[in-house]
């Protein structure tokens, strides 16, 4: 039977299941095979805090969603066209986001009695008919991969267990993915296990070969390879893009890196992606909590490391002092936060930019220091390195707000050119710098007003630093009001001055005759492109800046927000960066908040401008 | 110490103090300290400039400003994290940790115990003086239960900590005690601190003059203390005075008996060495909580693989294996593809 192939220019594919279904491998997978295959895309991880919530239950539900297509897109995409549901519990937590006419494929062994009353179906709803503005594929897939996997000499249970690989094999098929990827992934993780090795194998191929022989699908699906820039691609998550990042800022500075952490969700990947790259020289320290990880990063770059912390909003807190001894001493120091939402332990595998505040503000005294925020996963990389220059420049410690969604969320990332990368290399200073030929630690270079950073070992510069004041110059403890004063204000002077030293703001505006901005930061980048593109398609005149620069703002910031008749901030929190524009600017900022654990949607978004751009009119 | 350097200048006294006024008041038992530390540092042997000195908060942590080495006067209780940062990056220093009994054993008492477990390369110096003197006067974690100050009115209900005992449970490779009125023996077991490879942990009996004064008193009169003080020497009968000893009991504990009453043979011989803690730990509750006999001196100096060479020694491992790692093979590294 030969069947049709039909063309499309973009597909959203959400797979969801229970806890233990392996739905983040499953994705994971079918976007490697995807990446490969070319197309642009965009993913969202959404799974539970609990590692193994109650099976079958509503707060078990893990699902990954891949956005792809044959053209540059910037989000996972608002809603499903197909959903993979591996139990009642997924469709229910997931068939509201389905738009009318989206494929629903059901895993209908799993459609029990028992297990649709768990979630409150009264009656299965694949049969009555409560799902007819979708298009609902029944299969059974735990049983079809048990009986293709009979001949196996495994149990039961990882026969049940391999349907997951049913589930990829039959949407690789769908859509037209290579497979090469999976098979090589397979090989290598179970390389120990050539028996659930050849069941896995088996399970993908029995999915593939479903979807080829039943009548059920008689149309497969075929996105053609985007038209990225020429160049090498991988897919990278932020978490793994900050953590190359960090070494290659390392490399480019010609210092050791040392990662001072405790485990965090969502950072803990970049614990454990650094952890992996000892033979870059990389020191990874896994503190006995948040305040000895980011004192442990200040020791070693007190020592002359690259000093990085890592963490997530509420271990933020907890670095607060140090950050605060950090400012002080005039040391460089990456800290890296991947907020989740909050506050306290809120919700720790979902999504928030609520902590800029707290990165700008969340210290005692006047505590100033920079703060940064990546746009996509992919843009996690050129922050770690931005971060680097930053530290190691100015000597001071650097904020980098990520989030969850940036941290798991992946992207084509064309891999940079080594050669192309910045050169950071640091001097430490070797000689005293006094009349007398002694030596001041607080002596300031007249262009960046950080002081020297002579790290012990060097003879002749011995000298003390600590979070008591000192005297500018010589570093001596001084409690003299005059020195204070002035000591504040060539802190706050040193980071204000970075202004100078990072492009100005860039505003897209492709006609010119904008009237409305929209003005974003962090990792809203994709959601706010892709709700601009829309209303420009339908004729809306929308201009859109993105900050990746919080602290100090880019020098033109004010003069961008001035030329708009309204300007539009988006923002997963309350209003954070509106209310640092408007005290800043005096430009009565209109803000757009929500906070619910999830990345905007673009056509909400689109809603929101045109709103914006109607009330002008 | 097996990557510091050493120093190729004889040093003197002089050359290690700072040009900073001493701030502290007067008869504070910290003066003593800082001599003795000053007048060990030459015979130490280590370059000025590979020596650094990191303290937290309270009186004992203004140390560093009055050394003419390399210094941090960090913040309350998180010296010995940095510290870890520090000596992790950097084998080639000798780090020593100023600390006190309310910045090291209350704010900052998690990571002593942590850095004492994973053996980072540090020597850790508490000055403990039973009281919180730089906030003036509240009990400590140390301060005896009952101990009438101005945040203990009726007296504290606190039990307190032994901070010897505290180290050995965190298994310290060194564990010591001394007096600041006692120089000599305050340098004898610096000395030893500075010679073990990991962690030491060194507690300091120390007076504050202010709030605490004479606190460790009977074990400073001449007359008294020989009557007091268990001199720990390895190898050595471990003897209160003349006449009384230290036996082991029923149940592994030690206790304290007349020799003529149980006989010289049943005297225990003291051994620094032994592997196992619990005996250095039963040692460190002989005195617990009065002071009828205070063991002071080494209980334990037992080697182990330093954090910093085990730390160093993956790297290594992992650039034998693989290779030193170069980026760019990094950047393009799993699944990649090309578009022309």
């Amino acid at each position: 039977m030969t069947k049709q192939v039909r063309q499309l220019d973009r597909v959203i594919i959400r797979f969801a299941g229970d806890s233990g279904d392996g739905m983040q491998l499953t994705g994971d997978r079918f976007t490697q095979e995807t990446a490969s295959f070319g197309n642009d895309l965009s993913t969202l991880p959404n799974f539970p805090a609990e590692i193994r919530a109650p099976a079958g239950t509503l707060p078990g539900v893990s699902s990954f969603q891949l956005h792809f297509a044959d053209h540059d897109i910037m989000t996972p995409g608002d809603a499903p066209d197909v959903l993979v549901a591996m139990n009642p519990a997924a469709l229910k937590a997931n068939v509201d986001d389905l738009p009318d006419g989206a494929v629903v494929i059901v895993n209908t062994d799993e459609f029990t009695k028992r297990n649709l009353a768990k979630v409150g179906y009264g009656g299965d709803p694949v049969e009555d008919g409560s799902l007819s503005r979708l298009k609902v594929s029944p299969v059974p897939l735990t049983s079809m991969t048990v009986k293709a996997l009979e001949d196996f000499d495994i149990s039961k249970k990882d026969a049940q267990r391999a349907k997951n690989m049913f589930a990829l094999g039959l949407l690789s098929w769908m859509y037209n993915r290579p497979t090469e990827g999976t098979h090589g992934f397979l090989k290598s993780k179970f390389a120990q296990k050539p028996e659930i090795l050849a069941a896995n194998l088996a399970a993908f191929q029995a999915g593939w070969n479903f979807g080829e022989t039943t009548e059920d699908f008689a149309v497969s699906y075929e996105v053609k390879p985007a038209r990225l820039a020429p160049g090498t691609y991988r897919n990278i998550t932020g978490n793994v893009a900050i953590s190359y990042g960090l070494i290659a800022g390392a490399r480019l500075s010609g210092l050791p890196l040392f990662l001072g952490s405790y485990p965090i969700t969502p950072a803990s990947d970049i614990l454990h992606e650094l952890s992996k790259h000892k033979r870059f020289g990389v020191r990874t320290f896994q503190a006995e909590d948040e305040i000895a990880g980011v004192g442990a990063a200040l020791g070693a770059s007190f020592g002359g490391s690259l000093g990085v912390t890592t963490t997530s909003g509420p271990g933020m807190v907890l670095k607060a002092e140090t950050l605060g001894l950090a400012v002080m001493t005039e040391l460089p120091l990456i800290v890296i936060d991947v907020q989740r939402a909050g506050p306290s332990t809120g919700m720790p595998t979902k999504t928030e930019q609520a902590d800029l505040l707290m990165a700008m503000f969340g210290r005692n005294g006047e505590s100033p220091l920079p703060v940064l925020a990546p746009r996509s996963p992919s843009d996690c990389f050129d922050i770690a390195i931005e971060a680097t220059r930053i530290a190691v420049t100015y000597r001071t410690p650097v904020i980098v707000l990520s989030d969850g969604y940036l941290a798991n969320g992946s992207e084509p990332w064309r891999i940079p050119d080594v050669g192309g990368l910045p050169d950071l290399s640091v001097e430490f200073t070797t000689a005293p710098n006094g009349p007398d030929g002694g030596f001041l630690p607080y002596h300031r270079d007249p262009e960046t007003l950080a002081r020297p950073w002579a790290v012990p070992g060097t003879p002749g510069l011995e000298h003390r630093i600590g979070g008591i004041e000192k005297s500018s110059g010589s570093g001596d403890i001084s409690y003299s009001p005059a020195n204070h004063d002035l000591m504040v204000r060539t802190r706050q002077a040193k980071v204000d001055g970075i202004a100078r030293d990072i492009p100005p703001l860039e505003v897209d505006d492709p006609t010119g005759d904008a009237r409305v901005l929209v003005l974003g930061w962090g990792g809203t980048y994709g959601s706010i492109g892709a709700a601009v593109r829309r209303v420009r398609r339908a004729g809306g005149h929308v201009a859109q800046a993105h900050l990746r620069h919080l602290s100090p703002f880019p020098a033109n910031l004010g003069e961008v927000l001035r030329a708009y008749d309204r300007v539009l901030v988006p923002e997963i929190n309350l209003g954070q960066l509106a209310l640092l524009l408007r005290g800043r600017f005096l430009v009565d900022v209109i803000g757009y908040t929500k906070v619910r654990g999830l990345p905007f949607k673009a056509e909400e978004l689109a809603g929101v401008l045109q709103e914006v751009i109607d009330r002008g009119e | 110490m097996k990557l510091v350097p050493r120093a190729d200048v004889s040093y003197k006294m002089k050359d290690f103090k700072s040009d900073q006024e001493v701030r502290w008041c007067p008869g504070c038992g910290d003066y003593a300290i800082l001599a003795a530390f000053q007048g060990f540092l030459p015979e130490l042997g280590v370059p000025r400039e590979n020596i650094v000195i990191v303290s937290g908060i309270g009186c004992s942590s203004r140390f560093p400003y009055y050394l003419s080495t390399y210094g941090m006067h960090s913040i309350h209780g998180r010296a010995p994290a940095i510290a870890t940062g520090l000596a992790a990056s950097r084998p080639d220093l000798s780090v020593w940790v100023i600390t006190g009994d309310g910045d090291g054993l209350s704010i900052g008492g998690n990571h002593l115990i942590h850095a004492l477990r994973r053996n980072v390369n540090i020597n850790v110096l508490l000055f403990n003086n039973r009281i919180y003197g730089l906030t003036k006067g509240q009990y400590s974690p140390t301060s005896e239960p009952g101990k009438v100050t101005k945040s203990s009115p009726m007296g504290s209900l606190d039990s307190p900590f032994n901070p010897v005992s505290l180290a050995l449970g965190a298994e310290a490779g060194f564990v010591a005690r001394t007096v600041d009125s006692d120089r000599k023996h305050l340098t004898g077991v610096l000395r030893a601190a500075a010679d073990h490879e990991g962690a030491s942990f060194v507690e300091i009996y120390q007076n504050c003059p202010i709030f605490n004064d004479d606190a460790f008193e009977p074990l400073k009169d001449p007359a008294e203390r020989d009557t007091r003080l268990l001199r720990l020497e390895h190898g050595e009968p471990l003897l209160v005075g003349a006449d009384r000893g230290v036996v082991l009991g029923e149940y592994g504990e030690l206790g304290v008996a007349d020799v003529a009453e149980v006989g010289e043979e049943r005297i225990l011989r003291h051994d620094a060495h032994r592997a196992d803690p619990g005996y250095a730990f039963a040692l460190s509750r002989l005195d617990y909580p009065a002071f009828d006999h205070v063991p002071v001196g080494i209980f334990r100096d037992v080697a182990r693989p330093t954090y910093d060479e085990l730390m160093a020694e993956q790297l290594g491992e992992a650039q034998a294996v693989q290779g030193r790692g170069e980026l760019a093979g990094l950047l393009a590294s799993g699944d990649t593809w090309t578009v022309d």
